[in-house]
C-alpha cells in the first residue's frame, strides 16, 4: 500500500468511529492546553514580580535596620530602632561614601489618610527632597517636599496619582487639607496641606508608588509616628542609596557596611544590627520564591498531562477488542503486519496532531484570556508548547500503536476470535 | 488445487492437549464444490482456517495451486490470502459503521503486484460484485441497515472482489434463517455454475451439505468414510 492509500484507510477508520476519535483527541487537547496555560501563567507571574524589582534600577541599595536574611525571613521588629537619621547623614557625607550619588532616608509607616468622607489606608512615607530622584519619580502638578519642609517639619503632603484620585475624585487636591491619623494610643489626627501630585508611575512594585502619600521626614518622625529611640535620636526605616556607577555596587555595599559597623560600635566582620541589600540580592531572593511557584504550577501541569495521557490510554485500550477483530479481518483480507501498523500509526498521528493543534490554540487562548483579564501576566514560551505537544503526541503514538502491535502479531483467526 | 498431506493441529500441551486435526490428507480439484461436515469439535473448522491461511498447522504439508504454503512467513501468507482466497465467515465479520461499497473494497486496497487494481476502478469493481450478489441497490447501506442474509451477501461480494481462485465458506448459513440461507446458497450455486468457482464449504446442516458435489465427513480430527445415510451427531 502506498502512503496516500494508508492515509485514506486511516482517515476512514477515524471517521467511522467519531466518538472514539473525539475522546482520544480530547485527552491530547486537555493535556496540551493545561500545560501551556499553566506554564505561561507561571512564567508571567515570575516575570512580573522580578521585573518590577529590576525595573527600579540595579544601582539601588537599601540600608535597613535589623538583619535581612536571604530566603525571605523578616528581621524581628525589636531590632528596627537601630538606624538613625545621623547614620543616613553619615552615608551621605562624601568623605565616608564617595560614590553614593543620591542618599534618600525615609521613615515609613502605615496609617489612615482622610479627606472629607473619603479615607484610605496606605503607607505614609516621610522623605527628603532626594527621594524623588532616588526612585525616578516625577511631579505632575505642584511641587515635591523641599529642604525647608524638612527643616521646618512642614505640614505638607505630596500624593501619588492613585491616592489623589481615591481621596479627591475629580477635585483638584492642591491646597486642600488632608488628615492623617496618628497610629497608637492618642488617636489624634494631623492636618496636612497637599502641595503636589506625582505622575503615574505604573508597574506593580511592592509598595505601589502611585498609592504613596509623601510627607517631610521630620513631620513623619515627630508629628505622625513616634520616630525616636530612647536616646532621643531620629530614626529612619530605610536609607535608599543610588550608586553612580553600577559596576561598583558591591564596593559601596562594603563601604556602607564598614561605616555603619563603626558607628554602631561593632568590630569589622561582625554581624551588625542593620543590613545593606542591593537590588540584585532582592531579585535573587524573589527569584527563589517565584521558582517555587513555577515548579508548583509545573507539577500541576504534569498531573494534567498524566490525566490526559491516561485518557488517551484508556480509550485506546478499551477499543482494543473491537479493533483486534478489525485487525484480524484486515489480515484475513490480505493485510500484512506493516499495513496494519501503518494504518494505526497514521491514525494516531492524525489524532495527536489535530489534538495538539487544538490544544495549543486552547492553551494559548486561556493564557491570553488570563493576561487580558489583568489577574496576572502570561508569557507563552516555545518551551512550554514543545513540552506539551511532544509529551501528548508521544503518549498518543505509544498507546495508538501498542495494542495494535500486539493484535497485528496474532494469526488472523486468533485476532478474529479475540474477546 | 488444494493438496493436504498428513496434517495435524494440536492445541495445548500435556493433559490439556487437544488434537483438533490428527493426520488429515485431502485433495480438492479446480472447479469442485466440496462440503465438509461433522459434529462440533470434529476439526472441520480448524481445517478450514488452515486452508484459508488464517491459522498454521502443527505439522503436515499444504500445497495451494502447486505452491507449498506451509512454511511461508507472515508477509507471504498475507499475499496468498489476498490473491488466492476468498473467505466467508459464519458471523459475516463486516466492519461496523462502514457502508457496503467500502466493505467490498477492503481486500482491494491490500492487493499487490500485477493484479492490483488502480484506486479509481475499485468502486466500479465493488459495485459489480454487489450487483452479482443482488445488492446493487444497497451500496451505501451499513451493516446495521441490512438483514442477516444481505450482510452475508455483502461478505460474499467482499470475498470475491479480488477474484480469488477459491472461495472458502465456514458455515455460511449458520447464522441465517432458512429463507436467507437458501438465498445465500443460491448465490454460491450460481457462482459455481456460471464462473466455475472452486468452493469449499463447512456445514453441519445435511441439507446444505447435500447441495455440494462431494461431501467430506469429519470425526475426532479425522476424515471418516462418507456414508449415504450417515447419522449426523450433534450440531
Amino acid at each position: 500500500m502506498d502512503w496516500l492509500e494508508s492515509l485514506n484507510t486511516a482517515w476512514n477508520g477515524l471517521n467511522a468511529n467519531k466518538v472514539r476519535s473525539g475522546l482520544t483527541m480530547l485527552g491530547v487537547i486537555i493535556g496540551v492546553a493545561s500545560v501551556i496555560a499553566l506554564l505561561s501563567i507561571g512564567q508571567g507571574v515570575q516575570e512580573s514580580i522580578t521585573g518590577s524589582i529590576s525595573g527600579a534600577g540595579s544601582n539601588l541599595l537599601f540600608v535597613a535596620p535589623g538583619s535581612f536574611q536571604m530566603g525571605g525571613v523578616q528581621a524581628p521588629s525589636g531590632s528596627s530602632a537601630s538606624l538613625t537619621y545621623a547614620d543616613a547623614q553619615a552615608i551621605a557625607d562624601p568623605r565616608n561614601v564617595p560614590d553614593a550619588a543620591i542618599v534618600a532616608p525615609e521613615f515609613t509607616g502605615n496609617t489612615q489618610v482622610i479627606f472629607g468622607s473619603a479615607n484610605i489606608n496606605t503607607k505614609v512615607t516621610g522623605a527628603t527632597p532626594e527621594y524623588l530622584a532616588a526612585f525616578g519619580m516625577e511631579v505632575d502638578r505642584g511641587r515635591f517636599i523641599s529642604e525647608g519642609d524638612v527643616s521646618g517639619r512642614g505640614a505638607v503632603a505630596v500624593l501619588g496619582s492613585t491616592a489623589a484620585s481615591d481621596l479627591f475624585g475629580g477635585f483638584d487636591p492642591i491646597g486642600q487639607k488632608i488628615k492623617v491619623s496618628m497610629p497608637g494610643a492618642g488617636g489624634g489626627r494631623v492636618s496636612l496641606t497637599v502641595v503636589g501630585i506625582l505622575s503615574p508611575q505604573g508597574g506593580s512594585r511592592f509598595s505601589d508608588p502611585d498609592n504613596a502619600v509623601i510627607v517631610p521626614i521630620t513631620t513623619a518622625q515627630t508629628k505622625i509616628f513616634d520616630g525616636r529611640n530612647a536616646q532621643g535620636e531620629s530614626l529612619v526605616t530605610s536609607v535608599n542609596v543610588v550608586v553612580g556607577d553600577e559596576e561598583r555596587v558591591d564596593e559601596i555595599t562594603d563601604e556602607i557596611n564598614t561605616l555603619l559597623l563603626r558607628r554602631h560600635g561593632f568590630k569589622p566582620g561582625e554581624e551588625g544590627d542593620f543590613s545593606v541589600v542591593s537590588q540584585a540580592d532582592l531579585l535573587a531572593t524573589l527569584t527563589q520564591v517565584t521558582n517555587i511557584l513555577v515548579v508548583f504550577l509545573g507539577v500541576i501541569a504534569a498531573i494534567s498531562l498524566l490525566v490526559g495521557g491516561i485518557g488517551i490510554m484508556n480509550i485506546m485500550l478499551v477499543s482494543v477488542t473491537e479493533r483486534t477483530r478489525e485487525i484480524g479481518l484486515r489480515k484475513a483480507m490480505g493485510a500484512t503486519k506493516v499495513d496494519i501498523l501503518t494504518q494505526f500509526l497514521l491514525e494516531a498521528i492524525i489524532l495527536s496532531l489535530a489534538g495538539g493543534a487544538l490544544g495549543i490554540a486552547l492553551g494559548v487562548g486561556i493564557a491570553l484570556l488570563v493576561d487580558k483579564s489583568g489577574m496576572t501576566n502570561a508569557i507563552i514560551t516555545p518551551d512550554a508548547i514543545l513540552l506539551a505537544v511532544s509529551f501528548s503526541v508521544g503518549v498518543g503514538l505509544f498507546f495508538g500503536i501498542y495494542p495494535a502491535n500486539h493484535a497485528a502479531s496474532l494469526r488472523p483467526i486468533e485476532a478474529l476470535r479475540y474477546e | 488445487m488444494i493438496s493436504i498431506q498428513n496434517m495435524t493441529k494440536v492445541y495445548g500441551t500435556g493433559e490439556a492437549e487437544v488434537r483438533a486435526l490428527d493426520g488429515v490428507s485431502l485433495e480438492v480439484d479446480k472447479g469442485e464444490w466440496v462440503a465438509i461436515t461433522g459434529p462440533s469439535g470434529s476439526g472441520k473448522s480448524t481445517l478450514m482456517h488452515i486452508v484459508g491461511c488464517l491459522d498454521a498447522p502443527t505439522s503436515g504439508a499444504y500445497w495451494l495451486n502447486g505452491v507449498e504454503v506451509s512454511g511461508m512467513d507472515d508477509t507471504q501468507l498475507a499475499a496468498v490470502r489476498n490473491r488466492e482466497i476468498g473467505f466467508v465467515f459464519q458471523s459475516f465479520n463486516l466492519l461496523s459503521r462502514v457502508d457496503a461499497l467500502q466493505q467490498v473494497m477492503l481486500p482491494l486496497q491490500y492487493q499487490r503486484g500485477e493484479k492490483r487494481l488502480p484506486r479509481g476502478e475499485r468502486a466500479k469493481r465493488s459495485r459489480e460484485m454487489l450487483e452479482l450478489v443482488g445488492l446493487g441497490d444497497r451500496t451505501h447501506h451499513r451493516p446495521t441497515e441490512l438483514s442477516g442474509g444481505q450482510q452475508q451477501r455483502v461478505a460474499i461480494a467482499r470475498a470475491l472482489a479480488q477474484q480469488p481462485s477459491i472461495l472458502l465458506a465456514d458455515e455460511p448459513t449458520g447464522n441465517l434463517d432458512s429463507k436467507s440461507g437458501a438465498e445465500v446458497m443460491e448465490i454460491l450455486h450460481q457462482l459455481h455454475r456460471e464462473q466455475g468457482l472452486t468452493v469449499v464449504m463447512v456445514t453441519h446442516d445435511p441439507k446444505v451439505a447435500a447441495q455440494a458435489e462431494r461431501t467430506i465427513h469429519f470425526q475426532d480430527g479425522l476424515i471418516v468414510e462418507p456414508q449415504a445415510d450417515a447419522q449426523q451427531g450433534g450440531s
